[in-house]
């Protein structure tokens, strides 16, 4: 048997809690000596990662997936040695490329054709090969006509598409890859995800994914290891990591949203509080199929800027969503008010089949009824069980598909 | 190949095959660093010449004419030059190294590559102004006719090493500090400002009596302006021992430097 990609032994990270936030001042060291020692006694350690161990095996993909916070970032710091471990060791046996950011290097007032070239050097492609897939390259990122013009001038999405290409491009035997995914369009993701799904396949190459996307997890990684506060929580099959995932709280319908639940959001509104009521209100989680589901949603206010408006989202088992809602679409935003409130959805014929769903929820704030950005955002906060009879009595025939619709049959 | 990460580096361990890898890197920053100087200036590259000439202007009316200030019996003007010509040089490289990792805090916290690529690179750039500059003081020796003894012409390229060495060795140390400690960018810009006045540029080293001149050595650019002085107007006077003294401190503080660097450097991306 060939000997595996990467190793990973005891793996441990520490962090000084304001480490990050804090600039020191050599000021005041001088000045306070004996105020900056007992500063430094006072600060806390924080384990980011603690005693991890695995590994990956030659041409295998791995997903990583955790909750905010979790350690998965600080993992594939470390990997790509942009920050050192406190403890443990890892051996990597090939050239690592790391992709944890789209456009890494860019210069703003280069043009595209130069950030080719720069941003590829600073990956670690050698001016040679930037020159033999430069065509490639344009080609992929879809920016003939803009090649000349300074990226800062470029939209979001070529930005994004043009920072992917290179990045796609890149040949080493192990590849990290960070959430990059998540921005750019739809139709780029697909292709992005067709470029990965190629090279690991045609390629053998090794991949370390992270992405809050279970549906990207899902198309490839064939195994993956999920984080929960800086620990190994299991490593496995990536269908039952995801279930495991999104299903841990399957038992529960009322949770108090975590930090680590915030996925977005200015925090301007935050929802502190989701839960799950039947049609007598009281909490439960599981229902019949087309029985009334309720949510209840209990946010806090801290700053008053704009009207807000809630949505919810309802995903299946691998996280892709199902159905989603806007409270927007009645034409009606709310006008927040300081403190803490309540809100309450309810949908009276959901219309899914049996099996275990997850719930995200989010507040969009507005600018009017067109622009908005993301006060909050809760992603996979809360989960529910539907089992295998219809409202009314009727037991469930295994029927095709994940939604029952009613439809005017004539 | 093989990759091994672990909580410590040896710090004497200078990854030559790594810096070899990334060699190409060398060439795009400074390319970066040139192209973004002088996009959107009216005047380009000439700004390389600028800074020096007028400096020279200034210093020739005040401290030629008006304090008359002893050159050696070499005419006031191409005197200062060539002073400032290396002074600007290790000037603005230590400024804008000192400044460099926490200007690319972007790249250093995304991705990993030789730091050290992106600190060399800065100071490739002032060379490159430092030899545009230099066409100046051909055509002050034209004008002025002197002419350069051979055997000095072969220790030019020395110094320009040395003082190239020398704003690394010290821009390492103030750089990888400046991560840490932001004060350095008030300091560092006042420190400089007043180490001019500490370093042969605008007076002779023959002003400072024979038995102390070695202090000024300690500061690598006295030797180094000194020794230039004297290849260029070609009286060949080298004094040798403030050149060695200035050599030995260069490669003091060159060590030093990379030292403190080697060390502080894997922790860069966790406190810039």
């Amino acid at each position: 048997m060939s000997q595996p990609m990467i190793e990973v032994k005891n793996l441990g990270k520490k962090y000084r809690i304001g480490e990050k936030e804090k600039y020191l001042a050599l000021r005041d060291k001088i000045a306070h000596p004996i105020k900056a020692i007992k500063s430094l006694r006072e600060q806390k350690d924080f384990w980011a990662l603690e005693d991890v161990n695995f590994t990956v095996e030659p041409g295998e993909v791995l997903g990583i997936i955790g909750r905010n916070g979790a350690g998965k970032s600080t993992l594939l710091k470390i990997l790509s040695r942009i920050t050192p471990p406190t403890t443990g060791e890892i051996k990597m046996r090939g050239r690592v490329g790391s992709l944890l950011e789209v456009g890494t290097g860019f210069h703003p007032e280069l043009t595209g054709r130069e950030n080719i070239f720069l941003s590829g050097s600073i990956l670690g492609m050698r001016k040679k090969e930037i020159e033999k897939k430069f065509d490639e390259i344009v080609e992929f990122a879809g920016i003939e006509k803009f090649l000349d013009t300074p990226v800062k001038r470029y939209s979001s999405g070529m930005y994004v598409r043009l920072g992917f290409a290179i990045a796609a491009h890149l040949e080493p035997e192990i590849l990290l890859i960070d959430e990059v995914l998540a921005v750019g369009d739809a139709e780029f993701q697909k292709k992005c995800l067709g470029k990965m799904g190629d090279i690991t396949k045609n390629d053998g190459r090794t991949i370390i994914f992270v992405s809050h996307n279970m549906g990207a997890i899902q198309n490839l990684c064939s195994k993956c290891l999920y984080l929960e506060d800086g620990k190994i929580k299991k490593i496995g099959k990536t269908d039952d990591i995801i279930n495991l995932y999104l299903f841990k709280n399957s038992d529960i319908s009322e949770v108090d949203i975590l930090q680590s639940h915030h996925v977005k959001g200015n925090g301007d509104v935050n929802i502190t509080k989701v839960s799950v009521l039947d049609s007598k209100k009281n909490l439960n989680n599981s229902f019949l199929i087309n029985e009334k589901i309720n949510f209840k949603i209990k946010y806090i206010v801290k700053n008053i800027s704009k009207s807000i408006s809630f949505w919810i989202i309802i995903s299946d088992s691998n996280g892709s969503p199902l159905i989603s809602s806007f409270q927007k679409d009645g034409g009606v935003l709310l006008d927040p008010i300081l403190g803490e409130h309540e809100l309450n959805v309810t949908f009276d014929e959901m219309g899914l089949l049996p099996g275990f769903y997850s719930v995200s929820f989010g507040i969009f704030s507005h600018e009017g009824l067109v622009s908005w950005e993301f006060s909050d955002w809760v992603d996979h906060c809360l989960s529910i069980n539907i089992t295998e009879a219809f409202v009314g009595g009727k037991s469930y025939d295994g029927r095709w598909g994940k939604i029952d619709r009613k439809a005017l049959w004539y | 190949m093989e990759i091994i990460i672990k909580p410590k580096n040896k710090w004497w361990q200078l990854d030559l095959k790594e810096i070899w890898q990334f060699r190409d890197l060398f060439y795009f920053f400074t390319w970066r660093d040139l192209k973004v100087k002088y996009k959107q200036t009216l005047i380009g590259v000439l700004w390389a010449v600028f800074q020096p000439f007028i400096t020279m202007v200034v210093f020739t009316v005040f401290f030629g004419k008006l304090v008359q200030m002893p050159s050696d019996g070499i005419s006031y003007p191409i005197f200062v030059y060539v002073g400032l010509l290396f002074w600007t040089l290790f000037s603005t490289g230590l400024t804008n190294a000192s400044n460099i990792f926490v200007n690319n805090e972007k790249i250093i916290t995304k991705v990993y590559f030789p730091k050290l690529t992106l600190l060399v690179s800065s100071i490739l750039t002032n060379v490159i102004d430092f030899f545009i500059a230099s066409i100046i003081l051909f055509a002050m020796m034209f004008w002025y006719h002197y002419t350069p003894n051979i055997l000095g012409l072969l220790l030019l390229p020395v110094l320009l090493l040395m003082t190239i060495l020398s704003t690394i060795g010290i821009g390492l140390f103030f750089s990888s500090i400046n991560v840490k400690y932001r004060d350095v960018r008030f300091i560092l810009p006042f420190f400089i400002q007043l180490l001019m006045f500490l370093t042969p540029v605008i007076y002779p080293v023959s002003l400072a009596p024979e038995k102390y001149r070695w202090i000024l050595g300690l500061n690598p650019m006295s030797g180094i302006i000194d020794s230039a002085r004297a290849v260029v107007f070609g009286t060949g006077n080298v004094d040798w021992s403030l050149f060695l003294v200035s050599m030995i401190s260069m490669l003091v503080y060159f060590i030093m430097g990379y030292i403190y660097f080697k060390k502080t450097e894997r922790y860069f991306a966790d406190i810039i």
